[in-house]
């Protein structure tokens, strides 16, 4: 928790009010034969530069729609996306292919859960991190190899003048993954969205992974969107989390908040579910049940099926966010009324 | 979270050791050694080598030639092989060695024009298809029609509104052979579309023309090559059979299939005018097929592992 408040400080002096990347009501929905499937239902959230975003939730909770989303890379149609999605200030949604085109990689990179396919086999790694140069900067073949091996250098590949030559399958997971930062970083660009950086990876090489964009994230004066289901990378990594349910942002609270006080009963049953080191529990503990079908949601909270603390009102209202305690935002009846 | 620092800081330098300890022999790419490699194949190297080895006929025919190939000897007609003619003569008198390797160049014209022309065509038609989806379905329903019709009864009906020569032979063949390759092409692209990588290049800005030309096209080069292959060889009998119908090249210039067409006559007096131009043939098919077959297996080793 200490790198957690010491990006805070830091980046709190260079803070300003306006958002770099503000989601606003963002509605994706995925028209089929028997109706349309809801993947994100009126998330908001805002990101301001040099600070990290945690986007949590179960697998199938919108978190990835929405980081695809964020670049427009969903097919549109099929998705039908509504609301607004603006980077300082201007609504990316509005925007045409080809000024859009030069945002991505530029100005909002991403990276993505599998590094072991995350890279073309056929192409050595420098000129894959050199096409994202190549694209956005004018600059001759030799100098973006050069780019290319500072590049590698910034993600602590040994040898980067050897290792630029080399292609995909010569490397490690974690080099890949490594190298997938690289690419997306070639540019500088000011917004980095992590969709499950660290998921395909085993545990030590994740702890390098997470410290390694930490310190990308302050050096370069990035900001980060951080997509992930586990708590321990959140905790790690992020000033503000959002907690995504079903499609919904179900509450939404700074870091520190969000562990000492965990308000909606599903962030709660996330928290559970965690394996601690401190318990002699045998069996780990699981949230019963599934997420409800998007193309069918029930009325009412869409967690009250898998909620101990659901009454009667939680099956047939659905709660609204409210601000509690200052500016910890939580959509759940149970929590607004002070029981449970 | 103290010793989980502990434990990163340890880690990295183990990973920096494991990368530096990559052993040498891991880097070398297949075409840093050839011969090994082909040695590796045999089927490879020796379809290789027997196609190598027609190429190098084809090419040095007139050299090879003992005789005018149209040269008519009425006196010595239907003779079978002798040390003047190696492979007899045909019902003109013409030498029939000399016809042969001379048609060898026909065959791989035609085998390499038309591998590569419609390889070309059904690239970019299939990757159109994969990856523009307003234009999938008529694209491809044209391809089924096209699919529907025997290749070579269309071969033979685009013969037959044309003058016949080496090109319009090529252009015959190359248009029932499209649609396979448009169909193996858009699979492929309907793959590759999802990969990862694909989305990654999409992601950082890259624009359609180039994800295609980088990212797409190389990833499907190894089953578009053996597709190829069997093109070709298909194209070589493809052409034989038009010439042997009297509906592919002009008469008068040596082919396989023109040989065999004017020797059938003389089948039981003259064995020899059908068979070394159909030994060569053979030969030539056998060649290319016996490439494919190994290029398939050299470029998808999973697939070798499993036969």
């Amino acid at each position: 928790m200490r790198s957690t408040r010491a990006s805070h400080a830091s980046s709190e002096a260079g803070m300003s009010d306006a958002a770099l990347l503000e989601v606003d009501g963002l509605r994706v929905d995925f028209p089929g034969l028997d109706g349309a499937a809801r993947a994100v239902d009126g998330v908001s959230w805002r990101l301001e530069a040099g600070r990290t975003l945690g986007l949590v939730g179960e697998s199938g909770c919108g978190k990835s729609v929405t980081a695809l989303a964020i670049l427009r890379l969903l097919a549109a149609p099929p998705a039908r996306i509504d609301g607004a999605i603006r980077f300082r200030g201007v609504d990316l949604l509005a925007l045409d292919e080809r000024a859009m085109r030069r945002i991505r990689g530029d100005r909002i990179s991403m990276i993505f859960q599998e590094p072991m396919t995350s890279l073309n086999p056929v192409l050595t790694i420098g000129r894959q991190i050199g096409e994202t140069v190549a694209l956005h900067q004018k600059v001759g073949s030799r100098e973006t190899l050069e780019r290319a091996v500072e590049m590698l250098r910034l993600v602590r590949i040994a040898e980067p003048q050897q290792h630029v030559g080399e292609y995909p399958h010569q490397l490690s997971g974690g080099m890949r993954q490594r190298v997938m930062i690289a690419m997306a970083l070639a540019c500088h660009p000011d917004v980095l969205v992590a969709d499950e950086p660290t998921t395909a990876l085993d545990v030590t090489i994740q702890a390098q992974i997470l410290a390694l964009l930490r310190e990308l994230k302050d050096r370069l004066g990035m900001a980060m969107l951080l997509i992930t289901h586990d708590l321990g990378v959140v905790a790690q990594t992020c000033d503000r989390v959002v907690v995504m349910y079903a499609g919904r942002k179900v509450e939404e609270a700074s870091t520190l908040d969000l562990f000492d006080q965990p308000l909606h009963p599903y962030t709660r049953a996330l928290m559970a579910s965690m394996p601690s080191l401190n318990t002699q529990a045998k069996r780990l503990v699981e949230i019963a049940g599934l997420v409800p079908d998007p193309r069918a949601m029930p009325a009412g909270c869409s967690f009250a099926s898998r909620c101990a603390l659901a009454d009667e009102r939680c099956r047939v209202e659905t709660p609204q966010l409210q601000a509690l305690a200052g500016d910890h935002l939580v959509a759940c009846f149970a929590a607004q009324e002070g029981r449970g | 979270m103290t010793p989980e620092a502990a434990a990163t800081g340890d880690v990295r330098g183990r990973a920096s050791i494991a990368a530096v300890a990559t052993p040498p022999s891991a880097r070398r790419g297949p075409w840093r050694r050839p011969l090994a490699w082909l040695l590796r194949h045999p089927t490879l190297a020796f379809g290789a080598l027997l196609l190598i080895a027609m190429a190098a006929i084809a090419i040095a025919a007139p050299w090879l030639a003992t005789h005018d190939p149209d040269d008519i000897d009425p006196l010595a007609r239907l003779q079978p092989p002798t040390a003047e003619h190696r492979f007899g003569t045909d019902a003109l008198g013409r030498d029939v060695y000399s016809r042969t390797l001379l048609g060898a160049r026909v065959s791989l014209a035609v085998g390499v024009a038309v591998a590569a022309i419609s390889a070309t065509i059904g690239i970019v038609l299939g990757l159109v298809a994969g990856f523009v989806r307003p234009l999938e379905g008529v694209l491809m329903r044209t391809m089924d029609g096209l699919m529907a019709i025997p290749g070579i009864l269309l071969a033979i009906a685009a013969m037959a509104v044309v003058r016949a020569s080496l090109a319009t032979v090529i252009v015959a063949i190359t248009i029932p052979e499209v649609p396979r390759v448009v169909r193996l092409v858009r699979s492929l692209a309907l793959t590759l579309r999802e990969q990862l990588y694909v989305e990654a290049a999409r992601a950082v800005g890259t624009r359609l023309p180039a994800i295609l030309w980088r990212h797409v096209l190389p990833n499907m080069m190894a089953p578009l090559i053996v597709q190829a292959t069997f093109v070709a060889a298909s194209a070589v009998l493809i052409e034989a059979a038009l010439s042997f119908l009297g509906v592919g090249v002009p008469g008068q210039t040596p082919s396989w299939g023109n040989m065999m067409a004017e020797g059938r006559n003389f089948v039981a007096v003259a064995f020899h005018i059908i068979l070394y131009p159909g030994l060569f043939l053979a030969t030539t098919v056998l060649a290319i097929n016996l490439l494919g077959d190994g290029l398939r297996d050299a470029l998808d080793p999973r697939l070798a592992r499993q036969l």
